[in-house]
Order: C-alpha cells, then structure tokens, then sequence
C-alpha cells in the first residue's frame, strides 16, 4: 500500500474509464477534488454519476485511467478504507433493528456506543425507531439510518447517492449541517443529485456528468443554494 | 478478526431473528431424511445408506444456508457498506463463513439425531469422538464450499439454480468422506473406525483448502460481480 499523501488533493480521477455489461458507464472521467471540499455530481439518469461513486470506493474495475484517493490508487482493498458509500439503496438489513445497523457498521470500523448513540441522535432517530428493524421502517427513516451508518463510519471521503432522497425538509436542512460539519472536520465529500435548489446551504462546487464524462465543472460562486 | 466477527455475529442474529434454520432448512433436511427412508422401504438397505442419507440432505440444506447468507447482503446492497466497512474482504469471508459454519454444526448434529431415532443408527463408545470430528470437519468443509461459491453467484442472474450446479459437484469428495467416516462411526461392517479416522484427515484437508481459497478468491469475486 502506498503512502497516503494529501497533498491537498482528496481525490483524483484521470481518463477513468469503466465498462459494465460491455457498456462504457464512464468514458474517461477526469476530475480533482481537494480535502474538505463539498462536491455536488449533477447530471441526467445514466450519465455515470453513480459509477463515478462506486469508482471512487473501489468497487468496480476501473479499464483504463486512474483513480487516487488521498495518495492510493493501485490496490483497490486498501483505497476502501478511507471511504464510506451511501448508494441508491441503504444497505440496511431488515431483520435488524435501526440501532442495530449502526452498531454492525460501528463494530466494522472500531467505534465504540457512543458514536453509536451520536449518530443516532443527530439523525433523529428516536428509541422507538432505532428499536424497530429496519424492514419496517419508512423510505425516510431507512435513509435517516443509512446516514447514521455512514455518520459513525468516520470515513475522510464521504461518497453519496442521492442522499436526500426520500427525506423531509426537515431531515435534508439536517443532513446538509451534517455534510457540512463533515467537511469542516477535514472530510471530503461528494455527493450525488438532479437538482440544486435556490435555497439552503452553499454548495461550493458542481460538476456535471454526460455520456460518462465531465462536461462542465462549476466553482462555488457559480452554484446558488443547497442541493437536493 | 475483529471484522469477521462481527460478521459473523451480525449473521447469526439475523438467523435468529428470521428462524430459517429451525423453520425452514431444518425441517426440509428431516423431511429428505423421511422420504429416502419411504423410498429404500428396506431396513437394512436404509441402516446402511444412513451415512450417506445424512450428508446428502446436510449438501442440500447447506446451499438453502449460503443462499440465505448472501441474499440478506445483496438485498439492500448491503454488501457494499460490508466491502468498505471490513477493507479486507478476507476477513469478511471468514465471518461469513464461521456463521454458516455454527448453522451446519448445529444442523448436522439435527441430522444425526434424525438418523438415530428414523433409520435406528447406533453410535457408542470412541466412536462418538469419530462421529463428532466428522461432524465438525465436514460442516466445515461444506461451509467453505458454500460461502465460497455463493459469493460466485450472490450478483448473478439464476443464482439459484447456479449455487447447485456449481457447489454440488465440489462437494461430492466431501460427500464420499463425510459418509465414510460417519458409517465407521455408525458402527458399520465394512468399514472399521481406524478408516474413518482417514476419511476425516481428507476432509479436513478439504476443510483448510476451501476455507484457504475463499479467503483469498473472496475479494477478486465479489469485486467482479460489483
């Protein structure tokens, strides 16, 4: 495993180029983004935000390119360490209970009850809820304990599908100071969405993908309120 | 380790709480040990297949157990966070694999109770020690087979069908072992204890092999099917 060099840059990806079921998913991708920065991926249904995502965590092929996150980009087991993936789905199980999901991941990465309990509450996930399994559960309160999972992770590149989706306003306004109080601890995040909003907390920058490439790459004063 | 830990305690909870294996897996096995003894309709024939009978309704019970272990992990793409989460996929394969091995264990000494009290199979003496270390070595073993294929298979369209066609012909050396072994321990005539004791150095050589590769095909695996 390589050493982990910064170097301001968190991740970089460099003609990445994925191909599943024989289709090019990403089609030389090339992006940089630095430590701490907040990163909306915008872009229509198949235009590869989503594989950029997976590329991103280790967890498809990449053919051709490079993809480098925080100096590693040649053993794909090791670059999954610095980074947590919330996907479409939850990846809950659903003959656990709320709490219990978050405590497998806490188990999985060395955090101890407390991280466990923090997450939970910064979610809003109440005793009853984190008493319920997760299979049934809402479509907002499994994504609210898809997020806690992800919360008590404590990975330094934050890596999101469409993480608003299925929630209230109220749970989006908390998983943006969430997102953002991520980025101010040093983390790196990107996430996945179709629309930004003219409300709601700034999201510093946005790239835009088609046909498996970046075709326009918005710095923060470009971008106008909070994603969704 | 600690990964595969809790792993495999996440595993064995959600066993517990979705009761397959006493609902399900356990009673299907039972039910493959009833309809071979209707089948043979012969009491000698029956004490003599028992061996056999026993093992190959553990083989199929045990896929029933891995498909069971691995829908659990693509049904939510759970398996994404446990692949990130763990790092090393190694160590998620082996918490994979102790879960379905307690579950097999647990399982196999259901089976052998079954063919004590349905096929009137007699064990006693050193050959409880015989029998036991089958059942621990070849549990073992059909997990490896298991887990190892069912990661194969997990993302795979068919994965049903697939995980027998694939794992059963593996495990057909195990099968001949395992029942060997567990006939010397039956007590039978054609085969004394000193060779079942040969049968289970096989299978645990059969054990370390399948629980090896998995270990170190987990990754390259799971990865392809992503």
């Amino acid at each position: 495993m390589q050493a982990v060099t910064t170097n301001g840059t968190a991740v970089q990806l460099d003609g990445v180029v994925v191909v599943l079921g024989g289709y090019p998913a990403l089609a030389g991708a090339s992006v940089a983004v630095r430590a701490g920065e907040l990163v909306a991926l915008r872009g229509a249904n198949g235009s590869g935000k989503s594989t950029l995502l997976r590329a991103c965590a280790g967890l498809v092929p990449v053919a051709r390119g490079t993809v480098r996150v925080l100096g590693v980009h040649d053993d794909r087991t090791a670059l999954r360490r610095h980074v947590g993936l919330l996907g479409h789905k939850n990846g809950l199980y659903a003959d656990l209970t709320a709490r219990e999901n978050v405590q497998f991941t806490a188990r999985l990465v060395g955090a101890g009850a407390t991280d466990v309990d923090d997450a939970l509450r910064r979610l809003g996930i109440d005793a009853r809820v984190a008493a319920t399994r997760a299979g049934s559960l809402s479509a907002g309160q499994r994504r609210r304990t898809a997020l806690a999972s992800l919360v008590v992770r404590r990975a330094r590149v934050w890596l999101l599908d469409e993480p608003h989706a299925g929630l209230d306003a109220a749970s989006r306004d908390e998983l943006d100071s969430i997102l953002a109080a991520a980025t101010r601890a040093g983390a790196t995040v990107i996430f996945t969405t179709h629309e930004i909003e003219t409300r709601g907390a700034a999201v510093p920058r946005t790239v835009t993908l088609a046909g498996g490439v970046v075709v326009s790459d918005e710095p923060a004063a470009a971008s106008t309120g909070g994603a969704r | 380790m600690r990964q595969a830990l809790a792993v495999a305690r996440k595993d064995l909870l959600i066993e517990w709480r979705s009761r397959l294996l006493l609902v399900r897996v356990a009673p299907f096995a039972l039910l493959v040990l009833v309809l071979f003894a209707v089948a043979l309709d012969s009491e000698p024939l029956i004490l003599r297949a028992a061996a056999g009978l026993v093992w190959l309704a553990m083989l199929f019970a045990s896929l029933l157990v891995v498909q069971r272990s691995y829908a659990v992990e693509t049904d939510d793409a759970a398996i994404d966070v446990l692949l990130t989460g763990a790092g090393e996929p190694g160590r998620v394969f082996l918490g994979k694999l102790l879960a379905a091995f307690v579950q097999l264990l647990v399982l196999a000494a259901l089976l052998v109770v079954g063919a004590v009290v349905l096929y009137g199979a007699a064990v006693s003496g050193s050959r409880v020690v015989l029998l036991v270390t089958t059942m621990v070595t070849a549990s073992l073993g059909l997990s490896g087979i298991g887990t190892l294929y069912g990661a194969a298979v997990a993302n795979m369209t068919g994965k049903d069908s697939l995980l027998p066609l694939l794992a059963m012909p593996a495990a057909a050396p195990l099968l001949i072992a395992a029942s060997r072994a567990t006939e010397a321990a039956f007590g039978s005539q054609t085969i004394d204890t000193t060779a079942g004791w040969t049968w289970v150095a096989l299978l645990a050589v059969f054990a370390v092999v399948f629980v090896s590769a998995g270990a170190a095909a987990f990754g390259t695996l799971v990865e392809a099917d992503s």
